[in-house]
């Protein structure tokens, strides 16, 4: 599987792109989507909550198992994707496009947000 | 947890060159899906799937008492099984508590095979072993003796006649003869855990990859596909069979799993957990244990094994196995719950799903069955 360049990645295997007028799109890798299976069910934030980097801000529901789903970044949320929670498994079949998570209104940054070379180096380690 | 290396079936390689994502599973590593378990499930339910399950017990017993050397380790009535025919049973122990759910085949007058589950094996192997004193039977772990292939799902009839000239129309349901599936001597028994029309070859590990590979190129142009042991778990759940482990444990009798039909009091003999056993009959007559029910989610989250299942506040059950079906397009569960809250359509049963009460409906098991 290749990660697309141009994004950048948190250890907890959720991508980000670059903001645009501050406001970045977030969704899971591909691989973190392979390693659930099917996901069934997206719980995400709200618009206009606040999310923190590194913490929880919603479920991942798969066949097997739930995950908590993380904010790679602190920032207020702009826009959910209804796609998704209408059909979670765009978050398997297209991670990077169609199955996008959220959009967030970035207010800070990790400073230890991976890029893809350094994102595939942590997924073979 | 054993840090012991996994074992791998004579398909291991197979597996991996399917992509298969293998798992960690009693002490084997098992295929978990090769693509999409939903998709695997499907092709169950509407054509054919392809499973190895090499990780199970086989268990020979033979002798001229092997018939009741079974009926005194066992709470079946094994005597009673034809030669061909096979028979679902568990094996208890003194106190009641079930150790494991079996399959018992009767290849011939005097000898047996016993299929135990592979979490399993050993401790079943090792009670029939000390059971068997002072009769004239010898059990004789075959483990390593066989593979275990199974073809599953509507096609697989058709399928499988292609590669053998064996009765299959003369092969009932939990029935099992010896054969010959594509030029490899097997064991073929119409028996599976999926709720579907399906057969199970045993077969020497050295045909398995051979017996895999014929099998995958007559399915093909009716859609077969290879399986793992995830779509494994949501078709039995959706035919609401039980799991050791789930809906099993040493923890409960026959009786408390609602499956007391199992136990033969009256079959001849003396048998390992028949007074405790007694004593559970009795107990479940006049104060109902807790039910194994079906409950199907309102919502989109998934009851998973463990959960409380709740009414008015009170806990009123657990789940003990629970995941989204591919059937029904809603979560499904099975869960033991009070006998006041088991009839189906009950109101205002929930489940605590991390914290909120999710409703959800009682029903009947199974959630699926498959038209005849």
């Amino acid at each position: 599987m290749s990660n697309p360049q141009q994004l950048r990645y948190s250890k907890e295997h959720e991508w980000l792109s670059d903001a645009e007028d501050g406001v970045a799109t977030v969704g899971i890798t591909e691989h973190a989507a392979n390693a659930l299976g099917d996901v069934v069910f997206v719980q995400l934030p709200e618009v206009g909550d606040t999310v923190t980097a590194g913490e929880t801000c919603g479920e991942l529901e798969s066949t097997k198992s739930v995950s908590d789903l993380y904010s790679p970044v602190t920032g207020e949320i702009t826009e959910v994707n209804e796609d998704v929670v209408n059909d979670p498994s765009l978050v398997n079949s297209e991670p990077f496009e169609g199955g996008w998570l959220f959009k967030v209104r970035v207010s800070e940054e990790p400073a230890d947000l991976l890029s893809a070379d350094e994102y595939d180096a942590h997924v073979a380690g | 947890m054993s840090s012991s290396p996994l074992r791998r079936t004579a398909l291991d390689a197979l597996h991996r060159s399917l992509g298969a994502t293998m798992t960690d599973f009693a002490g084997w590593d098992m295929p978990l899906r090769y693509g999409s378990e939903r998709d695997e499930h499907v092709a169950v339910r509407t054509k054919a799937g392809l499973f190895d399950l090499s990780h199970m017990g086989e268990i020979t017993v033979t002798g001229p008492e092997a018939d009741r050397f079974l009926n005194h380790a066992l709470v079946g009535d094994i005597a009673s099984v034809r030669v061909g025919r096979a028979r679902y049973t568990m094996i208890c122990r003194e106190d009641g508590g079930i150790l494991d759910d079996l399959i018992v085949y009767r290849l011939a007058d005097a000898e047996y095979m016993v299929v135990a589950n592979a979490s399993n094996a050993q401790v079943v192997l090792d009670a029939l072993t000390e059971r068997a004193a002072g009769f004239a039977a010898a059990v004789r772990d075959d483990r390593d003796a066989y593979a275990l292939i199974a073809v599953q799902g509507p096609e697989s009839p058709g399928i499988l006649k292609s590669l053998t000239d064996a009765d299959l129309d003369g092969l009932k349901y939990y029935a099992g003869l010896p054969g010959t599936v594509a030029g490899v001597p097997a064991l073929i028994a119409r028996t599976g855990y999926t709720g579907e029309d399906g057969f199970e070859l045993f077969v020497a590990p050295e045909h398995a990859e051979k017996l895999w590979q014929a099998l995958t190129e007559a399915g093909a142009p009716v859609g077969l596909a290879p399986c793992g042991l995830s779509c494994r778990d949501t078709l039995r759940l959706e035919a609401g069979m039980p799991l050791y482990g789930h809906e099993l444990s040493t923890s409960l009798t026959p009786f408390d799993a609602g499956l007391g039909r199992v136990v033969k009091f009256e079959k001849e003999g003396d048998f390992v957990g028949r007074a405790a056993l007694e004593e559970a009959a009795a107990r479940a007559q006049e104060n109902p244990p807790r039910v194994l029910v079906g409950l199907v989610a309102e919502g989109r989250r998934v009851p998973r094994a463990g959960y409380p299942v709740v009414a008015g506040g009170e806990v009123i059950g657990e789940v003990t196995s629970g995941a989204p079906s591919p059937t029904l397009g809603r979560p499904i569960a099975m869960a033991y719950v009070d006998a006041a809250h088991s009839a189906p359509g009950t109101p205002g049963v929930g489940v605590d799903i991390r914290g909120s009460h999710e409703p959800h409906e009682v029903v009947a098991l199974p959630f699926y069955k498959r038209q005849k």
